[in-house]
């Protein structure tokens, strides 16, 4: 990859160690993706905000980084392990873990993150005009932004998008050109296909499809759907970006995504009948999804625990407009911050399984978290949970 | 052909696996050992060994995940993987452990068990 003058003398330390840091890792990326130059990126989203997730090193990392780092351009952080405002409600939580969360919290900040932190980017903010380069590392994000948000990025990691966030830089990969080769169609073999179906074919797709898929056989999904599809791709794979087609590519690779595939990821994924507690919220849920939901429990309560994961700034806006008080007076507990994946807040020693309809919570509960899954639609669990 | 991604000298006994593998959920990064059962190198440390594996998969954060391990102390020594993906590269930037990507066949000589050199500046990289 060819630096310029400034990005060598960066690379070689002459601007301080962060930087230096930061030009590793965006030369190391750039050779990872055949980049034959770094160009400019005007919004980065960062991972790697949950104790959970980073431990102890991450932290350490991030505590000295942020001595001297500042962030160069627009930048978003991922959610964190819980909310500040409901922790004293939850009396498993450990001090210690408390306390690494604050750190790791106040490091972003004092780089000069906006303290977003969500999973969903796209809910929060206007997108910036067709075809800007961004660098986000969240995969839902990545994805929902190449392939819905006429966006640009990699499926960054966490480190090459926060050297993004600090050199407003990113290698000029495949993904960031405009003929990317997509070499397989996949087709929705399923009817009347649900948010849960969504996440499944997005698992699916995940796993065969390579950098790029096309998807056939679908019609304007909604959010819920859309945003289950990028949750679900982006947990399983390496791929980053999909487009909806209406006819099948003579060129391009077909495979059916049918009752049998699906049943597959359903077995893989759903390990119990029924759940302890509820979660709603992997991705964190927008503004139209709150409002759905509050419009579902009209006249209901949950008969068990329910966990809604929004972020802050659509808490507020669904507050403005009055639908988080029909949720609340249904039970629901509307958390910020943080989100289904790598949560503490689910207390293992009292929790077997949890029911949810979002594949990439799924795949978390059960792989990190270490409880079992019990999958439904929404539509299900207001059906079966509800009173 | 031999690409250099992080560069760096390091020589180890080979662990290699089939498997992609996903940092973040499948490799315990206090002791280096992998944790998931689908994998044919579980219960397998990966501490100090030159780890030869497809590419990585899943989570962003599992970059966090191999900075994690070298600062416990139980990283390999050195990566070779068929694929080159940002996690893996940039985890191993970060945490100076040298990366190189080989083609296919190369990469299908490469024997478990087997001691290996990596010199990313020397004429012949591996040895």
């Amino acid at each position: 990859m060819e630096l310029t003058k400034e990005e060598q003398s960066a690379l070689n330390g002459e601007k301080g160690d962060a930087l230096q840091t930061a030009y590793r890792i965006l030369v190391a990326t750039g050779e990872a993706t055949n980049a034959e130059k770094l160009i400019p990126i005007n919004w980065a989203h960062l991972s790697g905000v949950n104790y959970n997730t980073i431990g102890d090193a991450g932290e350490e990392f991030l505590r000295k980084l942020s001595k001297d780092a500042k962030v160069k351009v627009k930048a978003t952080v991922n959610p964190m392990g819980f909310d500040f405002d409901h922790i004293s409600e939850f009396n498993h939580i450990e001090e210690d873990f408390i306390a690494k969360q604050k750190s790791i919290r106040d490091s972003y900040i004092r780089m000069g993150v906006e303290p977003t932190f969500s999973c969903t980017p796209y809910d929060i903010y206007d997108l910036p005009k067709q075809g800007t380069q961004v660098s986000f590392a969240e995969s839902n994000a990545a994805i929902f932004a190449n392939s819905l948000g006429n966006l640009k990025t990699n499926k960054e990691s966490a480190f090459s998008a926060l050297a993004s966030a600090l050199t407003g830089k990113s290698p000029y990969s495949d993904l960031r050109k405009d003929d990317i080769i997509t070499p397989m169609t996949i087709r929705m073999a399923i009817d009347n296909p649900n948010e849960l179906d969504f996440g499944m074919l997005g698992f699916f797709a995940g796993k065969v499809g390579d950098t790029s898929v096309n998807i056939s056989g679908v019609s304007q999904p909604n959010r819920r759907s859309c945003k289950a599809l990028c949750g679900g791709m982006g947990t399983s794979g390496t791929c980053a970006k999909f487009q909806f087609v209406d006819s099948e590519d003579e060129e391009s690779e077909k495979i059916a995504f049918g009752k049998e595939e699906m049943n597959e990821v359903y077995d893989e994924l759903n390990t119990a009948e029924k759940g302890d507690l509820i979660t709603l919220g992997s991705p964190q849920l927008g503004l139209e999804e709150l409002s759905d939901l509050s419009k579902m429990l009209k006249g209901k309560s949950f008969q068990k625990r329910c966990m809604i994961f929004c972020s802050r700034a659509v808490q507020e806006q669904a507050r403005n407009l009055d639908y988080t008080n029909e949720i609340k007076r249904a039970g629901g507990e509307i958390l910020s911050d943080c989100c289904t994946c790598l949560t503490p807040l689910i207390d293992t020693n009292e929790t077997d399984a949890v029911t949810t309809n979002s594949i990439k919570g799924a795949y978390y509960l059960k792989n990190s978290t270490g409880v079992d899954v019990n999958l439904k639609p929404l539509s299900k669990i207001i059906e079966d949970e509800t009173r | 052909m031999t690409k250099i991604i992080v560069p760096g000298r390091a020589s180890g006994i080979v662990l290699k696996t089939t498997n992609p593998i996903n940092f973040l959920g499948a490799v315990d990064k206090k002791t280096g050992v992998i944790h998931d059962q689908k994998y044919d190198i579980y219960k397998k440390s990966i501490q100090n060994t030159v780890l030869v594996f497809p590419h990585g998969v899943g989570s962003s954060v599992g970059a966090y995940t191999i900075y994690s391990l070298k600062s416990n102390n139980v990283a390999p020594v050195a990566m070779i993987c068929k694929k080159a993906d940002l996690t893996v590269a940039s985890g191993c930037a970060l945490a100076d452990i040298p990366m190189i990507v080989l083609c296919d066949e190369e990469f299908n000589t490469i024997e478990n068990g087997q001691q290996i050199q990596i010199d990313t500046e020397s004429d012949k990289i591996l040895n």
